[in-house]
């Protein structure tokens, strides 16, 4: 499929002449043949895209009524076998070859399958361990648990270049998208759930990452750094984090899952081993049943079972005007404030 | 939390409302308020000084009449276009100033309700209203019947998604609205994560609103399966019948879904059930298939008859019989089978395995080959034609050439590590807005275009429709391209705020192109406005301005109540073209008592008392709303008591009509125009004849 690219750059050249559009021109090789299927993609749907579009204007213009001297006019045809089988035929034919890249490259791509290259014609070390980082999507910012280094940040996802990566996501209340788009596609990270992404950063540098599903009030500030640093780089990192202190337990963990925005980045220099399957499965307070199963101490209530008739929190009649949710003063700080 | 104006006495009579439910600290909402008010008054002071309710209520609310319902209904989703519109601009006006340190000037909790706003009143509150008010006007008088097959139930069905409008609207000024996104995926829409009002009036706006889209699918396939003229076989029927009956039969299918879905979430949300919670075994993912499975089908639901309205557009002023109408026929069969089977490329990023996203990624993309031929048909329905580009087939020809290109960003999405970069992304924005305006408002437009002569008797103004036309077209394009750009940038939906500078030109690009929609839409109803005023110099007395070649070109503009003074004869496809090319005359005499529905309020007192139900149920008024439901069901057992339901429209009367009617056309008649197709046809036939 690359090599498919190749063959075609001045189609693609309108795309990749833009260098700053980060989703064609990403710094990860599982990006990088995203970006590419999505070339080939367009170039194979445009062998019919473009002869509609101009068969639509030739037509539009060669048939109008307004003619000087008029054209074929033949109100009865309404009905050819030959064209018959080439309108359903050659969309066909460009599904077929669709459906095959799609079938192909979606296992190839398949974000659970460990990546097999770091990039083209450079496969991954025989016995090479990806660097595994656990993530959680908590209200509104990023948890990193390195369980490897035995640390954990806060909106800061520092990686080694060109060493295979496994994150494993979650999330804590409610859903959300993981992505940084220099890196690979993104995987959503849903409360109580885990899914797998693999990736792998070519180039080092600083990137960003997001949150690519609506998660409520401080969704847009739902941001992390995405760091690309070499061996040495990498390894020092984990040094400095672990010289910041702190340790990532259910202690500092419940105060972090708090509803918050902007969160500044945070590190940790431990990790409880224990905490990234408690998170999972949604018991890091003390006495709650992992697995969201059973109803130890915890009980679902709609609004029947609660206390009645309490107006509903978020209602607006501010009781203190500067901090309320709903102030419209453009650039207030309060406005910020949801937590 | 406490708040000391809530006793118990008060909260068991006004459940959760209280003063401090009005958003009088908003002071966009107060202005908008007062704008509205303003406006209503205004509006309630015209209608009671011009002495207009009575005929309202007569002529129009209680009408049963398919051609009332349905312009009701086009009253409706385009007053609900102007509100849709509004947050449009709303959020286009944040994107383009929220950089770096300004937040531009709506907060989070007002930003999250207008985009949610947004999308639930452009999809369920325009789009939906809009093609069915279409289908009900056209289908009958197409298939060449009186009304449709339960004309109670039309006007009920109405009033009910009339009825979610304004329990919609309600929000805006008592309470507020979701703050999930427009499908209220849980958690985030469940009671831990949103315990406020706006998912209540999110669900029970649509679950209201629903039992009218359902009614109507019903209505309309029992219509078009038991009432079409005689000789009208299924296979002769006009193009626009075909894909309404797909697009009802989605609905049927596929709106139970939505209603089922939405009950569940209300039972997690009001009695703490745990279908979707993130505990006690409930599952959100279930959430996010069920409503999808409604959610993919709805999107045919609209765009089917579009494609229709289109078929019938493009024979007409092509001067030409459909190319392929047996293919047209089969690839919307295909496309109304397949569009159950793709639900699942809305979420491929959701950790489905390779298998199953390729599954869904394939039958995604197998869609655009029916849809691909559909294009070639009306491309060779073109050729050896002789094209006559009055405003219709404007909007026609530019549907052509913008759909194709949401359509291929479309097939993109479908590829899924394609979608895995593009998910969420501002580029799906663009490619949804490119279909659904590309293809389902372009298409409404074109058939607003098309049959307003029809509905009303007098044609629209030109000049300002075609300023309309440039201005939505430009501005469309100025709108959506800077979000596929934005998108391939990787910058995703819903953002409030951004850090990137570099951003910025992009959002401000596409904010000037919703200006120049909105000039669009200023035109637009300019127009309408216009030739209404001018409605004397329009005039139309032939029925037939564009030399159509359905059955609904047959009879007046605009149609007697009965629509047919005799039950027309269909011989072919195009079956008043038929008629024409065979020298049909019209009978003058003959006539007879013609059955009729009678009209009835029951379908406003039903709705009236939903939306007292829906707000009963959003504020916990429980003793509002066990009253209100036992009216509904009460209401609805005396109605099927009352038997004086019909009436016969005199012979006498039918003849009367059917007079003024010959002697409009005998005014009208105008020298015969040799160039045109359908004359030279007639000479043909002389010809062939003798």
């Amino acid at each position: 499929m690359v090599r498919a690219s190749r063959l075609l750059p001045l189609a693609a050249l309108p795309m990749l002449a833009a260098c700053d559009w980060v989703v064609m021109n990403p710094a990860g090789d599982v990006a990088r043949q995203q970006a590419d299927l999505i070339v080939v993609s367009t170039v194979l749907m445009l062998l019919i895209i473009v002869p509609v579009m101009a068969m639509t204007v030739f037509f539009a213009w060669r048939y109008r009524a307004q003619r000087k001297t008029a054209a074929t006019y033949d109100p009865e045809f309404d009905h050819s076998t030959t064209l018959e089988l080439a309108i359903w035929g050659v969309p066909l034919l460009i599904i077929i070859a669709l459906g095959a890249l799609t079938w192909t490259s979606t296992h190839l791509l398949d974000p659970y399958r460990p990546i097999a290259r770091i990039a083209e014609g450079r496969p991954v070390p025989a016995g090479a361990e990806p660097l595994e980082v656990q993530v959680v999507a908590l209200d509104w910012k990023w948890l990193f648990i390195y369980p490897e280094q035995g640390i954990a940040t806060v909106n800061e996802l520092a990686v080694p270049v060109d060493r295979p990566l496994r994150f494993r996501l979650t999330a804590s209340s409610v859903m959300n998208s993981f992505y940084a788009p220099a890196l690979a596609g993104q995987i959503y990270a849903m409360p109580g759930m885990e899914t797998k992404l693999h990736a792998v950063l070519n180039r080092p540098g600083s990137f960003e990452g997001f949150s690519a599903n609506y998660s409520g009030a401080g969704f847009s500030d739902m941001k992390f750094r995405l760091h690309g640093l070499d061996a040495s780089g990498f390894d020092q990192w984990v040094e400095r984090v672990r010289a910041s202190g702190g340790r990532m337990e259910a202690g500092s963990y419940l105060p972090l899952a708090r509803p918050s925005e902007k969160e500044p980045v945070r590190r940790f220099a431990a990790v409880d081993p224990a905490l990234w399957d408690r998170i999972v499965g949604q018991c890091v307070e003390p006495g709650r049943p992992c697995g969201g199963h059973g109803h130890g101490g915890h009980k679902t209530e709609g609004a029947l079972q609660r206390e009645r008739h309490a107006p509903a929190p978020h209602m607006t009649a501010p009781h203190n005007s500067e901090h309320a949710p709903g102030v419209t003063r453009p650039g207030a700080p309060a406005n910020r404030n949801m937590s | 939390m406490s708040t000391p104006t809530h006793s118990e006495t008060t909260s068991s009579i006004f459940g959760r409302l209280g003063l401090e439910s009005f958003p009088l600290h908003e002071p966009i909402i107060v202005a908008t308020f007062g704008v509205v008010a303003l406006g209503g008054v205004a509006l309630l002071g015209a209608l009671t000084y011009f002495r207009l309710w009575g005929y309202l209520w007569r002529e129009w609310f209680t009408s049963v009449d398919h051609k009332k319902v349905g312009i009701m209904y086009m009253v409706l989703g385009v007053v609900m276009l102007l509100r849709g519109f509004a947050d449009a601009l709303m959020m286009r006006g944040q994107q383009a100033v929220a950089f770096g340190e300004s937040q531009g000037y709506l907060n989070a909790h007002h930003y999250d309700q207008v985009f949610t706003a947004h999308g639930v009143i452009m999809i369920f509150f325009v789009a939906m209203p809009l093609i069915t008010g279409i289908m009900n006007y056209l289908i009958p008088l197409q298939i060449g019947a009186r009304d449709v097959a339960f004309p109670f139930l039309n006007n009920f069905s109405f009033w009910m998604t009339a009825a979610g409008a304004v329990v919609i609207m309600m929000s805006l000024f008592v309470g507020e609205f979701a703050r999930t996104g427009w499908l209220a995926f849980p958690p985030l829409s469940g009671i831990d994560f949103s315990p406020d009002v706006g998912v209540d009036y999110y669900i029970w706006a649509l679950q209201v609103a629903g039992v009218g889209t359902t009614l109507s699918g019903i209505n309309l396939i029992a219509t078009i399966v038991k009432m079409r003229a005689p000789g009208m076989t299924m296979m002769k029927m006009p193009v626009f019948c075909w894909t309404s009956l797909c697009s009802n039969i989605l609905i049927v299918a596929s709106f139970p879904v939505l209603t089922a879905t939405l009950a569940l979430l209300s039972l997690d949300r009001y009695v703490g059930t745990a279908f979707f919670t993130n505990t006690n075994g409930g599952n959100p993912m279930m959430y996010v298939n069920l409503i999808w499975i409604w959610g993919h089908p709805e999107v045919y639901i609209l765009i089917l008859p579009a494609f229709g309205i289109f078929s019938e557009i493009v024979s007409t002023f092509s001067g030409k019989r459909l190319f392929g109408y047996t293919s047209m026929v089969y690839a919307t069969a295909v496309i109304t089978i397949l569009s159950y089977l793709v639900w699942l490329h809305h979420f491929f990023t959701m950790g489905s395995g390779a298998a199953v996203n390729s599954f869904f990624g394939i039958t995604t993309m197998v869609i655009s080959i029916p849809t691909g031929a559909k294009i070639f048909n009306w491309l060779f329905t073109m050729y050896r034609g002789r094209i006559r580009f009055e405003l219709p087939m404007m909007w026609t020809v530019a549907f052509m050439l913008t759909f194709v290109v949401g359509g291929m960003t479309g097939v993109l999405l479908a590829v899924p590590p394609a979608d895995f970069v593009l998910h969420n992304s501002l580029f799906l924005v663009a490619h949804f807005h490119n279909v659904i305006i590309g293809g389902v408002l372009f298409g409404l437009f074109a058939g607003i275009q098309y049959w307003w002569p029809k509905a009303f008797g007098f044609r629209l103004h030109e000049g300002l429709g075609r300023a309309s036309f440039w201005l939505w077209v430009v501005g469309f394009v100025t709108a959506f391209a800077p979000l596929y750009v934005l998108g391939l940038m990787g910058v995703t939906r819903r953002l409030r705020h951004f850090d990137d500078p570099s951003l910025q030109i992009w959002f401000v690009i596409a904010a000037v192109g919703a200006v120049l929609i909105a000039g669009g839409i200023a035109a637009m109803l300019a127009q309408f406005g216009w030739s209404i005023y001018k409605r004397e110099e329009l005039r139309d007395v032939t029925g037939d301005p564009w030399d159509g070649r359905t059955l609904e070109w047959s009879t007046s503009s605009p149609p007697p109540a009965y629509n047919f003074a005799f039950t027309p004869v269909a011989h072919e496809l195009d079956a008043f073209y038929d008629m024409k090319a065979r020298g049909h005359e019209r009978p003058l005499a003959g006539y007879r008592p013609i059955h009729m529905p009678k009209n009835t309020g029951t379908g406003v007192i039903l709705a009236g008392l939903s939306v007292a139900f829906a707000f009963a149920m959003v504020w916990y008024i429980w003793w509002l709303a066990a009253l209100s439901l036992a009216a509904i069901v009460g209401g609805a057992i005396w109605h099927s008591f009352n038997y004086d339901r019909d009436y016969h429209i005199p012979a006498v009367e039918v003849a009367r009509v059917e007079g003024e009617r010959t002697r409009a056309l005998q005014g009208a008649a105008r020298p015969r125009d040799p160039d045109s197709p359908r004359e030279q046809d007639r000479d043909v036939l002389a010809l062939a004849g003798a």
